[in-house]
């Protein structure tokens, strides 16, 4: 189980600890410091000290270790963290170290709640937000005025029920139900061109606000399309078994209600190419040029699109005209980002221009790879398509909506 | 009076700047020293305020304070300061000292234990937040001085109405473990209560209270095992981890190893190691109870939390048959998409896996492809992975894949391709050769340490491949100049000592530079060097003796001890002289070596439990169980059973009852048994999994998961049985029908039995516990209820329990609730009944009569507004539609008192008008009667001393009991003895306990925990006595 947690920013300074069970002297976290001095990109999710096992995420600049002293799995731990980031998230809209500071009363209230002794108590964000209200500025006003506090005297009724992820007596003027239907493109394409490996990953997220209790079904037109799934707690599984039909409650507000993962058998649009050619001379200089079209994109445009090149570490600088969008070199990362935004499909965008190279460097064997981000809006790249969305339970007619959008993820050309 | 404020405007200008300061703090450098200054007076402020009546103050302070804490600055001083507000009203000052008191008690056990009866207090509170929360706090001051207390808190909450307080004290148990780990068998009992619990909330936290005190004591689990299949979905995320974990290892002890029979034709690997048990054997086909947990845990890999996919992945590892285990795949596939922290995790028992079993990952190979952005532990891993999965038909596409690796900028994950490429090379005969050369080439490369980590590599091959390295070793003899690398020159040269017939010129020649800068040289290149030296002289001793000997001598002066060790073994080699030691070293230095295997890390490693801390560290974490082997034979399955071993007799009467009710009693008396329990599907499925294994589970899924009624009707009927008896009548208002049903049972039952008196045996035990079920008041759900308590049966009673009885006297003296004057017509009367309400034990059942004295009809009687006080609850009576001239007609009320006598007011609305109307109870109207033994009575009686304890004088001789028992609703617990009479009962609100002692007819003594109503009660008792 969790002993303490330790919040560590990235120039290694704990700024927040809290201790479940006995305390454990923040000195522990200097087996994380170092290991975070040594390689800060690469730091492994558990480490093992003589008498601690310290066990850690980063996320936005930011480091949680948790100490345990026992047997525990990993990835018990690992996620919990996560979901903690998660709630902070929630509750203040980002995670950084500076929201940390500001908020901490109500870190520590969200902690103390969260973990029993180690083990997690309450993670579920409809009922935490119960426990203990988001601030916000009118309720801050309201409370210094009337003396209540942001914490809740009663238990959230979701805690008993078996629906703990929705609160009780939930109440709209409008009720809405929007369903975002997110498709992201994982690809390797090589040198040539040619597509390693490609897959889609897609999730849908929802920002669902109906009074009562909705009881919803999203069916859709082409549901062999999914390889596997994995869901939000109130989807009914065995629903989904017999019927291919997403079934539930939703919690009220923004969740994910399932992911999905199109194989990599079937075959995957990819709807973007980049021409790319660096030579380099071993000389001090080098030539790079790099165009971007579109290829598979079922007649829309790609949007916001933007390139990162991971340059070799022997390049100096770049001096490159784009005939669209900015460039900028970082020459500390070598990474060169140059952001497109829309693809004209009538001219389109190339960046061309000499690089410098350090002299005496060895220039042989390099292979820079290229990161690509881009959206496209009203498609699902697979071909998903929601068929209808039925409520029961409810008297009222919700307004519903559905959007579908493909990005890029963890899209990379190697050169 | 000036002073204090003073201190009033002084923290009043404090409060204005307070975002200001806390910035200050906050901004403050723990290292300069600035702060410190301030220090002191800043902790004066911090008091000042903690002092201060006012909660906007206290809190300022608290969050202060908190700040410090969380900063790990020491606030310890402030302690005294702190701990007094515990008993703040302000709901967030309350909570952030119990942040601090958890913080600091363990330092200062004194003073923390000044705030135990605060948590003693709130342990009894109708709310159950803060019941839960006062439980925490006091389970989490590790002060080994009170666990008795908390023990005593313990067991309560084990049997709290509240799932959630149930919950935390399940938490609390692994808590006071840790405190004194004496208590580990009284905790035992309660983890066996608390997982018979059939509310999900608590399950999980049942079993993570089981696997960190108990985990041995498997016999707790095969009650509850079906059980716990059956909720398994509808269990928060952690709870699952926990019961997948724990059943894991169950399985693995009670089941036959599903693999047995595939032992002789596997060729990959046997899956457990059991040696000569593969002789014929018949196919185990898979138990039923096995069967259905690999079952209802499948649903859980479609789980969003990857802790959950991964404990069912590693349960289909370790103890699926070996042909499921591939669906589990997928799903840990699909966690690679998820944060870098879970997909090294996840990588690192995937290459464990695929270590041993090849092909189910096979399908999913591109998903391991290595892309740049990933960090370099990530890299490794899946090249690891790659290389296991390397079979005849995909090495094409995995060495092509290598072979862009080569060229990333990553230097070590280059090193860790070139071995793979080696790797590959020696798995997979065909392309061996071309492996070869492609290292061969790599030779070439500018890059120093891919040259080097070539090198090795094809040492490595070299020495398993019988193919001419003539070639190969004359191009890297050639290398040597330029390599710098240790491992790579030692590599060489110990390749050149092994083939130096077939590079007769060469070697010597190499022998001879490196005798030049031998001195400058790495100690394992040394080492090889006189390897080498030795080889040389052996077969070449003409050109190379003085060549040996002038190495020998540097090496003797070395600063390396191995070194010098080395040299003094080796030297007996060189002298010319016939020694037998000579004379066989050809035998000992050129023999043939065996090759060294290349094959994963992940292979040879202990079979450490997958997605274990000790399995992603590679070695045995503190705390760290292995698994154990399955058995030989497995144990008998019927101890999984549920159904209770009824006596013959008491099946008939089982028959005479609905189905419903037969299978709460079942599982009534089943959890009444000592051992756990099991809902009534479960029980159904019991029989009927056990003949028929594969039998879809679907209705019984959609009876557990998607109406929230029968998971309802679950709790609350667990908690009524895990319960004990005197919380059962409580949770009459839970759910009517079908307690209606449960008490029909419970009636034949207690009809039933004082017809049939027997010995006991253990057999009637267990029906005399469910006799005191009979004691409880029958509802009918009609109005009116119950009117007449029942005269008390003689029961046969558990000694240690507190146990609920009908009231000894019903009130018929009814009072006046409305004039017939003022009502115009309707008047009304009331009375208290003093049996429990429907809709919640904590409400007093008020029976009102309304008479018509008009004329004409009086529709549409309802109650109207409501004024209560703090924390009262109100059950308005059915509305009657008509009340017929001169007719009358009776109505319940439930009114919660919150154990005050004040006054309820509210209106009663008519055709006539709005009457105002009053009700106020006297105090002996907020108890009810329970009945205990003699030596419980006085242990209780001992516990609530001192400020608990009322006495007064009171001068009566008659009838003091019938007095008693008319004035307040208690129960008698000892009348024998005229001189010692004893009595008690309950509060109806937060059923503390009341008892009542009336010594030498006059002095007469209130023990109750709340001291306000003990009070009030002695003096309603006097006055009545009195009279």
């Amino acid at each position: 189980m969790i002993h303490s947690l330790f919040i560590i920013n990235s120039s290694g300074d704990v700024f927040l600890e809290k201790h479940w069970r006995s305390v454990i002297s923040r000195s522990v976290c200097d087996y994380y410091l170092e290991a975070q001095r040594a390689n800060p990109n690469d730091i492994a999710p558990v480490i093992a000290t003589p008498h601690h096992y310290l066990i850690s995420i980063q996320r936005g600049g930011v480091s949680f270790v948790a100490v345990c002293m026992e047997e525990i799995p990993p990835l018990f731990v690992i996620e919990f963290l996560h979901r903690v980031v998660d709630t902070f998230q929630d509750y203040f809209s980002d995670c950084t170290e500076s929201i940390i500071k500001e908020n901490y009363v109500v870190i520590y209230e969200l902690l103390d709640e969260m973990l029993d002794n180690g083990f997690p108590l309450a993670t579920e964000s409809n009922i935490l937000k119960e426990l203990i209200k988001p601030p916000n500025i009118l309720r801050t006003i309201a409370n210094t005025v009337t003396g209540k506090t942001n914490v809740s005297e009663v238990l959230p009724t979701g805690q008993l029920s078996n629906i703990p992820w929705r609160r009780t007596g939930v109440k709209y003027t409008n009720n809405e139900a929007y369903f975002d239907v997110i498709e992201e493109v994982d690809a390797i394409i090589d040198k040539s061109g040619a597509t390693v490996f490609a897959e889609i990953q897609g999730y849908i997220d929802c920002c669902i606000k109906l009074s009562g209790m909705p009881d919803l079904t999203l069916s859709f037109m082409n549901p062999r399309l999914f390889d596997d799934v994995s869901f939000h707690p109130c989807v009914r599984f065995k629903r989904w078994e017999a019927e291919r039909v997403l079934s539930f409650i939703p919690p009220d507000g923004n969740f994910r209600l399932i992911s999905y993962h199109i194989s990599s058998q079937s075959v995957v649009a990819i709807p973007i190419y980049v021409r790319h050619n660096l030579s380099i001379k071993t000389g001090e200089q080098g030539r790079l040029d790099l165009t971007v079209g579109p290829k598979q994109t079922l007649g829309r445009t790609v949007e916001g699109v933007k390139i990162e090149v991971l340059m070799p570490k022997c390049i100096l600088n770049c001096v490159l005209t784009a005939n669209q969008g900015k460039y900028n070199f970082d020459p500390v990362s070598k990474i060169l980002h140059w952001d497109i935004g829309r693809i004209d499909v009538t001219k389109l965008p190339n960046i061309r221009g000499s690089v410098s190279i350090a002299s005496g460097s060895n220039t042989a064997e390099i292979n820079p790879s290229i990161n690509v981000h881009f959206t496209i809006n009203q498609l699902a790249v697979s071909g998903l398509k929601v068929n209808r969305l039925d409520m029961y339970g409810e008297k009222y007619k919700p307004f519903k909506g559905v959007k579908y959008i493909t990005k890029a993820g963890r899209f990379q050309i190697r050169m | 009076m000036l002073t204090s404020s003073s201190h009033v405007s002084n923290n009043g200008s404090y409060s204005n700047d307070r975002g200001a300061g806390f910035e200050a703090e906050f901004a403050v450098d723990p290292a300069s020293g600035g702060f410190f200054h301030t220090d002191f007076k800043k902790h004066d402020d911090l008091k000042e305020m903690l002092d201060s009546n006012k909660d906007s103050l206290k809190l300022e302070a608290m969050k202060r304070i908190i700040g410090m804490v969380a900063k790990g600055r020491d606030a310890s001083m402030l302690f005294p300061a702190v701990v007094k507000n515990v008993v703040s009203k302000n709901i967030e000052v309350k909570k952030l000292v119990y942040v601090y008191l958890e913080r600091y008690a363990e330092e200062q056990q004194d003073l923390a234990l000044l705030s135990i009866s605060t948590f003693q207090r709130a342990l009894k509170e109708p709310n159950q937040l803060i019941r839960a929360g006062a439980l925490r706090v006091l389970s989490s001051i590790r002060v080994k001085m009170i666990s008795p207390i908390v023990m005593l808190a313990i067991r309560d909450a084990s049997s709290d109405m509240s799932p959630y307080v149930r919950k935390t004290a399940a938490h609390a148990i692994p808590k006071l473990y840790g405190l004194d780990n004496e208590l580990k068998s009284e905790l035992v009992t309660i983890i066996q209560k608390l997982l018979a619990d059939k509310t999900v909330l608590v399950i999980g936290s049942a079993v993570m209270a089981f696997t960190e005190v108990c985990p041995e004591r498997v016999d707790l689990i095969h009650q509850v095992y079906r059980k716990l299949c059956a909720l398994l979905v509808d269990v928060d995320e952690w709870g699952q981890v926990t019961i997948v974990n724990m059943l894991t290892r169950y399985a693995r002890m009670q089941f036959a190893d599903p693999n047995l029979h595939e032992h002789g034709d596997d060729s990959d690997r046997p899956f457990y190691d059991s040696g000569s048990d593969s002789s014929e054997k018949p196919a185990p086909t898979l138990d039923p109870d096995h069967r259905l947990l690999l079952r209802s845990t499948r649903p859980l890999l479609q789980s969003r939390n990857a802790a959950v996919v991964m404990s069912v992945a590693q349960l289909y590892h370790h103890a699926a048959p070996k042909s499921e285990s591939p669906l589990a795949a997928k799903a840990m596939v699909r966690l690679l998409r998820s944060h870098v922290e879970v997909q090294s995790v996840v990588l690192n028992a995937i290459a464990s896996i695929s270590a041993q079993n090849k092909g189910m990952f096979e399908p999913y190979l591109k998903s391991f492809f290595v892309r740049t952005s990933d960090p370099t532990n990530i890299k490794l891993l899946k090249l690891e992975i790659l290389t296991n999965l390397t079979t005849d038909s995909n090495v094409s596409i995995i060495l092509r894949e290598l072979q862009t690796y080569i060229s990333n900028s990553d230097k070590k994950f280059v090193a860790a391709t070139i071995q793979a490429i080696g790797r590959c090379a020696c798995s997979i005969n065909e392309v061996t050769d071309s492996c070869l050369n492609g290292l061969v080439s790599l030779l070439s490369n500018r890059d120093e340490a891919v040259v080097a980590e070539s090198v090795v590599v094809i040492k490595r091959l070299l020495q398993t491949q019988a193919a001419d390295p003539k070639e190969i070793i004359t191009h890297m003899a050639r290398l040597l100049d330029s390599i710098t690398v240790a491992q790579a020159r030692a590599a060489i040269l110990w390749l050149l000592g092994e083939h130096s017939q077939k590079v007769p010129h060469i070697a010597p020649d190499i022998l001879r530079k490196l005798a030049k800068t031998f001195s400058d040289e790495h100690d394992i290149v040394k080492l090889q060097v006189m390897n080498l030296a030795v080889k040389l002289y052996i077969t070449n001793s003409e050109q190379t003796s003085l060549l040996c000997q002038y190495i020998f001598n540097l090496a003797r002066y070395d600063q390396n001890y191995d070194i010098r060790d080395k040299a003094r073994l080796l030297k007996h080699f060189i002298p010319n002289q016939e020694g037998k030691i000579t004379s066989q070293s050809a035998r000992i230095f050129l023999a043939s070596k065996p090759a060294p295997l290349l094959q994963s890390q992940f292979k040879d490693h202990e079979d450490l439990q997958l997605g274990s801390l000790s399995h992603y560290i590679k070695q045995r974490a503190t705390g760290y169980e292995p698994l154990p082997p399955f058995p030989d034979h497995p144990p008998p399955n019927d101890v999984r059973n549920v159904e209770p071993i009824a006596a013959p007799e008491d099946a008939k009467l089982y028959k005479k009852s609905d189905k419903k009710g037969k299978d709460m009693f079942l599982w009534e008396s089943s959890s009444s048994h000592g051992a756990s329990s099991n809902n009534s599907s479960d029980s159904n499925d019991s029989s009927s999994s056990s003949d028929s294994s594969s039998e879809d589970s679907e209705s019984q899924y959609e009876e557990e998961s998607s109406s929230e009624e029968s998971e309802k009707k679950s709790g609350s009927k667990s908690s009524s049985s895990s319960s004990s008896s005197e919380e059962s009548s409580e949770e009459e208002s839970e759910e009517e029908a079908p307690k209606a049903n449960h008490e029909k049972a419970n009636e034949k039952q207690s009809k039933k039995k004082p017809e049939a008196p027997k010995p006991k045996s253990n057999l009637d035990l267990l029906l005399d516990l469910s006799d005191v079920h009979s004691s409880i008041p029958v509802m009918t759900p009609s109005l009116g209820g119950f009117l007449t308590p029942t005269p008390t049966a003689v029961i046969n009673i558990n000694p240690s329990s507190v146990e609920m009885i009908p009231a000894l006297f019903t009130n018929t003296k009814p009072v006046e609730l409305i004039n017939k004057i003022n009502g115009k017509g309707l008047s009304a009367t009331y009375r208290f009944t003093r049996s429990p309400h429907i809709l919640s034990p904590s409400m007093s059942n008020i029976n009102i009569i309304f008479t018509n004295n008009t004329s004409d009809d009086i529709t549409d009687i309802r109650v109207g507004k409501k004024h209560l006080g703090m924390d009262m609850a109100f059950h308005d009576f059915a509305n009657i539609a008509k009340l017929t001239p001169n007719g009358c007609l009776p109505a319940t009320l439930g009114i919660d008192f919150n154990d005050t006598t004040q006054p309820a007011n509210f209106e009663i609305v008519c055709s006539l008008g709005n009457f105002s109307v009053c009700v106020k109870p006297t105090i002996g109207e907020l108890v009810k009667p329970v009945k205990m033994d003699k030596s419980v009575f006085q242990e209780k009686q001992s516990k609530l001393g001192g400020m608990n304890e009322h006495v007064g004088n009171v001068k009566c001789a008659n009838n003091i009991i019938d007095k008693i028992i008319e004035s307040t609703n208690l129960g008698i617990c000892d009348s024998t003895d005229s001189n010692n009479l004893k009595f008690a009962g309950q509060t109806l609100k937060s059923s503390n306990i009341v008892l009542v002692s009336i010594s030498n007819q006059k002095i007469i003594t209130v023990n109750c925990e709340n001291m306000v109503f003990g009070s009030v009660l002695l003096n309603e008792l006097l006055h009545n006595l009195k009279s």
